[in-house]
């Protein structure tokens, strides 16, 4: 390992902008002439819009412009896109309802797009925006998920009768019905994942541009994948021809999901910026991204395990109602079916599983992937699942994880997944040490004599991640690939330029991926450059999300180093006049058996590019490749993480004292970012357990759209983390990474919500367990009567 | 001192003219990272929007419009101060420093290079707010900080990225660093 080649804790080159204020968000971009939109939204949940009246807005000083869904229709401009075709049971198609960017006759969620008011200045905008009158009728709300299929209740969409989107189901029916008739023990537990808003710190915006001499259209905006974004804009939603549209995604603050969609404003800028001539510019104000940008998670399971007298787990079967708000977003309907059910195999060698899963339309925000986009959802239900069950049975709930663990790899679950290596053992066993299990008695002990309850609760999570293998995605009802794309120039003074597919918005990439470039060709870390989030100067790619940057993006580079060193050692045989293929490279030199001379990498290079040492014949000058990647398998992250925490009755405050963190991502390449990245993961997951929770009240009103309302966690909400890493390296692909973005956040509810019903001795609390909830809970007696 | 009339600056002469053609403009002279500025704002002019899009210290950054998330976090006279609920007008006579400031002579300021060296940022967008806050909890109580008082002062300042346990670490070595150091101009 070199200082800054792959496995060095690589202090990140991007930050020395953004601590000295020199980041460059989209916000921060100011265009000549630009002029500014604000959104009027529908205060209703559910409305029809009878007439709007634009005229005292039109009259407003500094207003350039109001445009509704009328003109946006007059332009044929196309709806937002759901890119997941999912099947019902019967095979026919899911039922999904039209989702304009300007709502046309109808709105269906608070906040839902009703017009954009474009003026000189943004106060001109918000004062015009006033003015427009909207005249609603208005309709009654459908916001609780449990009884939004009921009979009678409101339809949101006509194409979507009962408002279910679809009924869909993974797994063989009849053999875990079979499996639960000859079952010893039953356990059935009903569980809430809660809403959450996505709430990256940076809020999203935009600036639409169009130069009229290029007929060409340029969209600066805060997105997760911004190729994806101009073939939606492009081919879908048809503003401009591919070739014409050009998307900058600059620096972007976080994503965690909430950046990979297409949403309406963005689409309405582009739009806008043609019909008036100017750039135009939308930053969204907080409560804004409350409203519409599209939220996490908010499903309702019940969710059965059974197992033989022994405790080993015979089968699983779940029931969930997924919440998917009144439009589908991007890939809206994967999450909850293809991300989800899945995993529902967890670590356990579960020999049938059985899941049924209705997406459901309700008059609220949509929702879609938020930082583990249904594995969280899956791990919440195996996680608890288990813990009840040894609980229920009477035994340790390490050992009952170790008796049904999956030991020998590779493995197929009856889920579609085949998990290619792991080791859930060694990773329980290291927890167990870090986190001093056979203190945890004494501890609780302890605890009790303060009045307090300790509880400790595991999560031995599993996820799916590097995705993911184009044609079976495509199988599933995808409408992209899942490969990713890298370019590696070599410039001819040796210096080297990525361009990639991936994008960065805090994951730090331009480290990590330049400390490959640096291992691989030998040349100093400062000499490389990592180019993304321009459509302009990077080839076709994929984006960021579901920790795939790392598994799939730098698999892509590597594949491109390959095929650089290829070419590479043909210049250096022209020019060390040795055959090509006694030429080897190494640690950044050029040598031959058959000489004594060597080259370094930056002389090949220049070599390459001046091209006298061979013909136009013998040899393409230059030296610059590419790769499309396209992983053979999803890889599979896996690990242990251990929440010990101390319950007070009294107040129903929780306070965690311990967090043990044994994390699988095959290898690593900057242990330092990693880390961090589990850290973040756990924060989002501990703040879904016991603080966040995105609320409506009957009306379709959200009731949590500020930080003043909408708990996020703080500082002192968070204990620091101990965290270990255990290694199987990945077999499908080169660097044998897994990828490391969401384990945190897939991992941290279940943890923190089997210590708090440790603590409390019963299963009855729900997330977010707020001190009001854990209050409520702590005032009902134990129904274990666990020998402590 | 420069001063900047939002009139000349604009592209648009009809971009700085007040909305209400009854409410006054009002100049405001403030001294921003050591260098004073006389200009004529709205009113209704916020600090944060006065940095950004008057003077294009865009580092210091706007996240949720309410003083809850911190990213606007500068300092005014010396104490810190949430600048998207600051008018700006509330400044005058002040002096102000934001992120670009906190830096002399091209070195970084102790608590910049702590973030760093403990991988206390990821997106970079809360950084320059959790910075100034930062130096600010360091001015109030010292050098030596326990994490438990680190997680409590940092109360008013929103990361989604690091799980805020490498920003503690590295509050508390920038404060460690900061003995000694004289602090930015303000």
């Amino acid at each position: 390992m070199t200082a800054t080649g792959i496995g060095a804790p690589v202090k990140r080159r991007e930050d020395q902008r953004f601590i000295t204020g020199n980041g460059r968000y989209t916000d921060d971009i100011n265009r000549p002439g630009q002029t500014y939109a604000v959104f009027v939204r529908s205060p209703h949940a559910h409305a029809k819009i009878k007439s709007i009246d634009t005229s005292q807005a039109k009259a407003s000083p500094g207003c350039v412009a109001v445009l509704t869904g009328k003109e946006l229709a007059a332009d044929k401009v196309g709806g937002l896109i759901c890119g997941w075709m999912i099947l019902n049971k019967d095979g026919t198609p899911m039922k999904a309802g039209a989702h304009p960017a300007l709502a046309v006759d109808t709105v269906r969620y608070v906040g839902d797009h009703v017009a954009v008011v474009i003026g000189e200045t943004l106060v001109e905008a918000k004062d015009a925006a006033e003015k427009v009158v909207v005249n609603y009728e208005v309709l009654p709300a459908v916001t609780d998920l449990g009884s939004a299929q009921a009979p009678g209740q409101p339809q949101i969409h006509p194409e979507a009768p009962g408002n279910t989107v679809y009924n869909w189901h993974l797994g063989d029916k009849s053999a875990v019905d079979a499996a639960f008739a000859s079952a010893a023990h039953v356990t059935k537990i009903n569980l809430v994942n809660n809403r959450l808003v996505p709430n990256a710190i940076e809020p999203r915006a935009a600036i639409g541009e169009y130069d009229a001499g290029q007929d060409q259209l340029t969209l600066y905006t805060t997105s997760q994948n911004p190729h994806v974004a101009r073939l939606v804009l492009s081919a879908f939603i048809g503003l401009a021809p591919e070739h014409k549209l050009r998307v900058i995604a600059p620096d972007v603050g976080g994503g965690f999901g909430s950046k990979i969609f297409i949403y309406a404003e963005e689409t309405v800028c582009l739009w806008a910026a043609r019909k008036v001539k100017r750039p135009v510019k939308w930053t969204c104000e907080r409560t804004e991204a409350f409203l519409c940008d599209a939220h996490g998670r908010d499903h309702l399971t019940t969710a059965e395990l059974a197992m033989d007298a022994s405790g080993k787990i015979l089968a699983l079967r779940a029931k969930t109602k997924a919440n998917l708000g009144a439009y589908l977003s991007t890939f809206a309907s994967s999450v909850p079916t293809y991300l989800y059910a899945p995993l529902l195999s967890g670590q356990y060698n579960i020999p049938s599983i059985y899941c049924e899963v209705d997406g459901v339309y309700t008059t609220t925000a949509p929702v879609d992937a938020y930082r583990g986009a249904g594995r969280p959802e899956a791990t919440f239900v195996v996680e608890r699942l288990v813990e009840v069950a040894a609980r229920e049975m009477g035994k340790d709930p390490a050992e009952f994880r170790r008796i049904n663990f999956i030991t020998s790899f590779p493995h197929a679950t009856p889920v579609i997944m085949t998990y290619d290596t792991g080791d859930y053992a060694a990773c329980l066993d290291k927890a167990l040490e870090l986190i001093d299990y056979k203190g945890l008695p004494a501890r609780k002990a302890e605890s009790a004599r303060k009045g307090l309850k300790r509880g400790l609760g595991f999560s031995a999570y599993i996820e799916a991640c590097g995705i993911a293998p184009s044609q079976a995605v495509g199988s599933l009802g995808a409408g992209v690939g899942l490969w990713e794309s890298a370019e590696v120039r070599v410039n001819p003074t040796g210096s080297v330029e990525v361009l990639t597919g991936s994008h960065s918005h805090g994951q730090g990439h331009e480290t990590t991926f330049a400390q490959l470039v640096s291992q691989r060709l030998g040349v100093p870390i400062e000499t490389v450059s990592i180019v993304h989030g321009d459509t302009d100067k990077v080839q076709f790619g994929m984006g960021t999300y579901g920790s795939r940057s790392g598994a799939v993006g730098m698999s892509a580079i590597f594949n491109a180093i390959d095929k650089v060193i290829v070419k590479a050692k043909k210049v250096a045989g022209f020019v060390l006049e040795v055959p090509e293929d006694t030429v080897d490279f190494k640690d950044g030199i050029f040598s031959s058996t058959a000489t004594n001379k060597t080259l370094t990498f930056p002389e090949v290079a220049l070599q390459a590019y001046i091209a006298h040492k061979f013909t136009g014949a013998q040899l393409e000058p230059g030296l610059k490749e590419g790769a499309f990647y396209d992983p053979t398998n999803f890889t599979f992250p896996s690990g242990v993480h251990v929440c010990e925490l101390e319950v007070d009755p009294a107040t129903g405050t929780t306070r965690i004292d311990r967090w043990v963190a044994v994390d699988d991502f095959g290898n690593l390449i900057n242990p330092m970012i990693v880390e961090g990245q589990v850290h973040g993961g756990i924060a989002q997951g501990v703040g879904q357990a016991l603080l966040e929770g995105a609320v409506y009240d009957k009306s379709g009103q959200l009731l949590t759209a500020s930080y003043m309302d909408y708990c996020m966690p703080r500082a002192s909400d968070l204990p620091s983390y101990k965290i270990e890493m255990a290694s199987t390296p990945c077999p499908s692909n080169p660097l044998g990474v897994k990828g490391c973005g969401e384990a945190g956040a897939i991992a941290a509810p279940a943890a923190v919500m089997n210590a708090i019903t440790d603590a409390l001795g019963h299963e009855e609390i729900d997330m977010p367990a707020t001190p009001q909830a854990v209050w409520r809970a702590a005032q009902k007696a134990p129904r274990r009567m666990v020998a402590e | 001192m420069f001063s900047i009339f939002k009139k000349s600056a604009a592209p648009d002469a009809k971009a700085s003219a007040p909305q209400d053609p009854g409410a006054p403009i009002t100049t405001v002279t403030v001294t921003v990272n050591g260098r004073t500025v006389t200009a004529e704002v709205d009113p209704r002019m916020l600090l944060s929007q006065f940095l950004r899009d008057s003077l294009q210290l865009t580092g210091t950054h706007v996240g949720c419009d309410t003083s809850q998330c911190g990213a606007c976090v500068v300092h005014l006279d010396g104490r810190a101060v949430k600048s998207c609920t600051t008018l700006t007008l509330a400044c005058d006579g002040g002096s102000v420093t934001t992120i670009e400031g906190l830096s002399q002579d091209g070195t970084l300021h102790p608590m910049q290079e702590a973030f760093r060296n403990n991988h206390g940022l990821q997106c970079g967008f809360c950084t320059p707010g959790m910075i100034m806050s930062a130096v600010d909890i360091v001015n109030r109580k010292g050098n030596t900080l326990d994490e438990a008082t680190v997680r409590a002062e940092l109360e008013g300042n929103i990361c989604r990225c690091t799980g805020y346990h490498n920003i503690v670490a590295a509050v508390r070595e920038g404060a460690a660093n900061m003995t000694g150091v004289k602090q930015a101009a303000e």
